[in-house]
């Protein structure tokens, strides 16, 4: 039959089912059923609903343009992705200790939580450091601090990702400064700086200095790293922040995209060749709870991606046009209420990443509406990895749900939603416009507020809160981070202080200081002064005084 | 301005950039016909508690996702007990163990929300307690 005869009747017979036997059930009982964009989702999909003829241009193969169905032609049963569980807190004593337990539970990645203080660029002494060192992530004042961290762990052996922002330069600097002294070179070291300034403006609320001498921030890294780190992800453009701080599917997609394409912008602004970075920008995305609707997020994020480089930048590389991404599962689904119903989320929101294909993976835990995770806690989250990988098959072949009438038609219709955002982004301006104007902020709050009341009216259930609920006694056990910690960090900065060479300090951050005013690239001046103990905060006050700090507008 | 508007101030202390919550329900707070202030990010409790005299608000709320919890809202509330606003409302939410919110409820917190909260509950207990 040809396919204009088949897509006819498709169509006659659907309509006869539709009027016959569909209309009668439905009188029995039928519930309405929404994306998380709002857009009813059909009672049946069929061949009608998405490019079926077109397999070849759209779908295609994995590890082929346009990447759809997965970055690599062997996918998981080439190697399974990475185990990567962001962790860090306390003390580099106490968060050593974790990753070390971790990588023994068969953790396949390492993956830093920075306290806020170093997030922000604050020493542990700072006073608005006051009651956060140590709190939500790991407090790094120095090289020092590193060496305590990464004890016992080899370099050269680990890919290590950090989950840091502003001072993303002066963290991997450390890195690179601690590689050396274990004897490794910076072209072994492999690994990811999330780096991604802009969703922080929105999202996260981790920024340091105004939006243009952040970008030039974020470009001398693509541009040393392409040198010196060629197994270096630069950056992890990342809607998981996004899509915590309220956004939908679409909104996730759209405006982490939105990032990417102003850095190749600056990248590119800066004189560097699309080719020479762009094969190591990472992205990093949220598995919410609606599984069949993140398998589609993920794969039109590739396919966005790929027609993005190829069609707007000229990118020529493969790679350049290869979305790989981390993922971890959504932190704003899991409840207080009976929080061991946390376990069962994350196994859906994971098994959705690697139906989608990610290259990393990070579960959360359990008790996390409550508190950091245990150590019990965290072993499950691990585990719960470790059963998809294991038992489940979903790893047996790529792309399993490519095909699919629904999955096929939401990737479809996600995309297209998408690039109206991209447009629309592109007519204010850019990314850098839209969130100057509140643009971005404003659709992210509408969406928390419009989810927040359909869960408060019931149209949407969140089983144990508003629906299911039970008394209940709340977790025990869990994880609590000493005070006293803060004052033994601040001692021990104390002691780096009085044990470097100061001359050496003042002239490395003299050097640096010279070298942001000229307009060079500060990666290896930054790299000279933590070699020489610079702290985080000295380093990153240097910079505030040439750039500023940005003042966030309310909206 | 109706004359017995509820007047709120919703505020982030220390470095916590978590603002959904926050902001969720500054919104709803609004919706319900009360006046609400939100400070934005980073904000000292010095600075909080300041804002909340200059403005003259009946209810303060903090919200913290960081577990900077125990000693940011503690100052606060000193410090509202120190310039003689204990009159005001106090309360918060985020993520807060058990066992923190009953200590901040006995160092001067009426109340601490717990993460699915329903912001009805949250209009319905500021509108009791302000209103009576």
């Amino acid at each position: 039959m040809k396919d204009k005869d088949r897509q006819e009747k498709i169509q006659e017979i659907l309509k006869k089912w539709r009027e016959g036997p569909f209309a009668k059930f439905q009188q029995r009982g039928w519930n309405e059923a929404y994306t998380s964009y709002r857009e009813p989702v059909k009672e049946v999909y069929t061949p009608l609903d998405f490019s079926d003829d077109k397999f070849l241009e759209k779908t295609g193969f994995p590890g082929e343009y346009p990447f759809v169905r997965g970055v690599y032609p062997t996918m998981y049963r080439g190697r399974p992705w990475t185990m990567r569980q962001y962790a860090g807190f306390a003390s580099a004593e106490e968060s050593n200790r974790r990753y070390r337990y971790l990588l023994d539970q068969g953790q396949t990645g390492l993956s830093v939580a920075f306290d806020l203080p170093t997030q922000i660029g604050l020493d542990s002494d700072h006073i608005l450091a006051d009651g956060e060192v140590g709190k939500v992530g790991v407090p790094i004042d120095s090289l020092a601090d590193m060496e305590v961290l990464f004890d016992q762990i080899p370099l050269d052996k680990v890919s290590t990702s950090m989950t840091i922002n502003s001072p993303a330069a002066v963290l991997l600097a450390m890195y690179i400064a601690l590689a050396e002294k274990q004897g490794v070179s910076a072209d072994k070291l492999k690994g990811t700086i999330q780096n991604d300034i802009l969703k922080e403006y929105f999202a996260r609320g981790t920024y340091i200095f105004p939006p243009a001498p952040s970008l030039r921030l974020i470009t001398d890294i693509f541009a040393f790293c392409s040198k010196e780190l060629p197994n270096w992800n630069t950056i992890s453009i990342s809607g998981y922040h996004i899509r915590e701080a309220g956004a939908n599917a679409v909104q996730e997609l759209a405006f982490t995209l939105a990032d990417g394409i102003a850095y190749v912008e600056a990248a590119l602004e800066a004189g560097l060749k699309i080719d020479e970075f762009a094969p190591r920008l990472s992205f990093f995305f949220n598995a919410q709870m609606n599984l069949l609707e993140e398998v589609a997020k993920f794969r039109a994020a590739r396919r966005l991606w790929a027609k993005i480089m190829e069609e707007k930048f000229g990118a020529e590389n493969p790679k350049s046009k290869m979305l790989r991404f981390h993922t971890q599962t959504a932190g704003a689904s899991l409840t207080a209420q009976q929080a061991q119903n946390n376990i069962v989320r994350v196994t859906i929101q994971a098994l959705a990443a690697v139906l989608g294909g990610t290259q990393s993976l990070h579960t959360n835990s359990y008790d996390e509406a409550w508190a950091l995770p245990s150590e019990e806690s965290v072993r499950i989250a691990l585990r719960t990895q470790q059963i998809i990988a294991h038992e489940s098959g979903a790893t047996s072949t790529v792309d399993p749900l490519g095909g699919s009438y629904y999955l096929e038609s939401l990737t479809e219709d996600m995309e297209k939603r998408v690039e109206e955002y991209l447009e629309k982004i592109e007519e204010m301006g850019g990314m850098v416009k839209a969130i100057e104007k509140g643009y971005v902020q404003r659709e992210i709050q509408k969406n928390a507020y419009e989810m927040q009341k359909r869960i408060e009216k019931e149209e949407d259930i969140v089983v144990g809160v508003n629906k299911f609920a039970q008394e209940e006694e709340p977790p025990a056990d869990l994880l609590e981070v000493d005070p006293q910690m803060e004052k033994e960090q601040i001692k021990k900065l104390k002691d780096v202080k009085q044990n470097r060479d100061e001359e050496k300090v003042k002239k490395s951050l003299e050097q640096m200081k010279k070298t942001a005013e000229e307009n060079e690239n500060l990666m290896p001046a930054i790299v000279e002064a933590v070699k020489a103990y610079a702290t985080l905060g000295e380093i990153c006050g240097v910079l505030r005084s040439i750039y500023g700090e940005y003042q966030a507008p309310t909206f | 301005m109706a004359e017995n508007q509820i007047r709120v101030l919703i505020a982030k202390p220390g470095l916590d950039g978590h603002d959904r919550g926050a902001k969720v329900v500054a919104q709803a707070l609004r919706d319900a016909g009360m006046e609400v202030i939100y400070t934005g990010l980073r904000r000292t409790p010095e600075q909080i508690v300041s804002a909340a005299i200059q403005e003259d608000v009946q209810v303060v709320g903090l919200s913290s996702l960081s577990g900077a919890h125990n000693h940011l809202f503690q100052k606060v509330a000193s410090l509202l007990k120190e310039k003689g606003h204990e009159e005001i409302l106090l309360i918060g939410g985020g993520i807060i163990p058990e066992k923190d919110r009953k200590q901040l409820e006995d160092a001067g917190f009426d109340r601490i929300f717990s993460p699915g909260t329903s912001t009805e509950k949250i209009v319905s207990y500021i509108k009791e307690k302000v209103n009576g």
